[in-house]
């Protein structure tokens, strides 16, 4: 049995499951931005393993961008956490229900 | 021989999906904070190597660069900034955990059902790097969003620095 393309799939699908049970399980800003990175890791994955597969390499250029955009928006993320902490002292989701009626 | 059909590649390849997942189970699910942390890195760095069993140089590298040395520092820097981690008694509780399980579930199954019902037609790139393709397609068929990439940064960048700042006056 070789390693094929669905291998990749399988992988990159448990490990955007795996993000999305984070996001919505877990309370902390912090952890829900971890499992955000997972979710855009598993996605990544598989743009490789089709740019592999499928003989065009305009897969991992697109991944290429979008570890640009996952840079920026880590960037902005943790600045906006460390500004939220300054306003309300606390990580949790439950500190940000202003906007909730 | 093909170096992906070799045993050793295959077992290695198995090293690296278990290495992968696990670590994520572990950032996703434990309660300490600083072990999620070091699960993330973890993953970071086996997803890097699956990028190499892919034949992406270029990405790998980056994947090493940016993920594990430059948003993994920040990530656990906001970390060390904001979080008890040193308290030994600080545990943080997962919420709704059977509502979330399985809906995890379900859409792993859902992903599971797409990809194997999916007639994949396979045509393998030779195994050529991909550095020069990558730097010749950013700079002809991709130059636009290249250049829109280099202003979302520059505006993340002075956009991150105005938030996090302290507001003058608003010194403790």
């Amino acid at each position: 049995m070789t390693i094929q393309l669905s291998h990749y799939l399988l992988l990159s699908a448990v490990l955007f499951s795996i993000g999305v049970a984070g996001v919505l399980t877990r309370k902390n800003l912090i952890v829900i931005f971890m499992a955000l990175e997972l979710m855009m890791n598993a996605v990544n994955l598989s743009f490789v393993a089709l740019a592999r597969y499928m003989g065009d390499s305009a897969g991992q250029v697109i991944v290429f961008f979008v570890i640009c955009v996952a840079a920026a928006e880590v960037a902005v993320g943790l600045a906006i956490l460390i500004a939220l902490w300054r306003h309300k002292g606390s990580m949790h989701t439950d500190a940000l229900a202003v906007m909730k009626w | 021989m093909n170096v992906a059909s070799s045993l050793f590649a295959q077992i290695l390849f198995v090293v690296f999906a278990l290495l992968t997942v696990v670590s994520a189970a572990v950032v996703v699910f434990s309660p300490r904070i600083i072990h999620s942390a070091f699960g993330l890195l973890f993953t970071f760095c086996g997803v890097a190597a699956l990028y190499v069993f892919l034949y992406a140089d270029f990405l790998a590298v980056t994947q090493l660069l940016i993920y594990v040395g430059g948003i993994l520092i920040l990530i656990i820097f906001g970390l060390l900034l904001t979080q008890r981690v040193m308290d030994s008694k600080y545990f943080e509780q997962s919420h709704q955990r059977i509502a979330a399980g399985v809906l995890g579930v379900v859409l792993a199954g859902v992903l599971f059902g797409v990809v194997l019902a999916t007639p994949w037609t396979q045509a393998p790139r030779p195994d050529t790097p991909t550095t020069e393709i990558i730097g010749v397609s950013l700079l002809t068929q991709y130059l636009i969003p290249f250049e829109m990439a280099s202003m979302l940064l520059l505006v993340a960048l002075i956009g991150a620095v105005w938030l996090a700042r302290t507001k003058r006056g608003h010194h403790e």
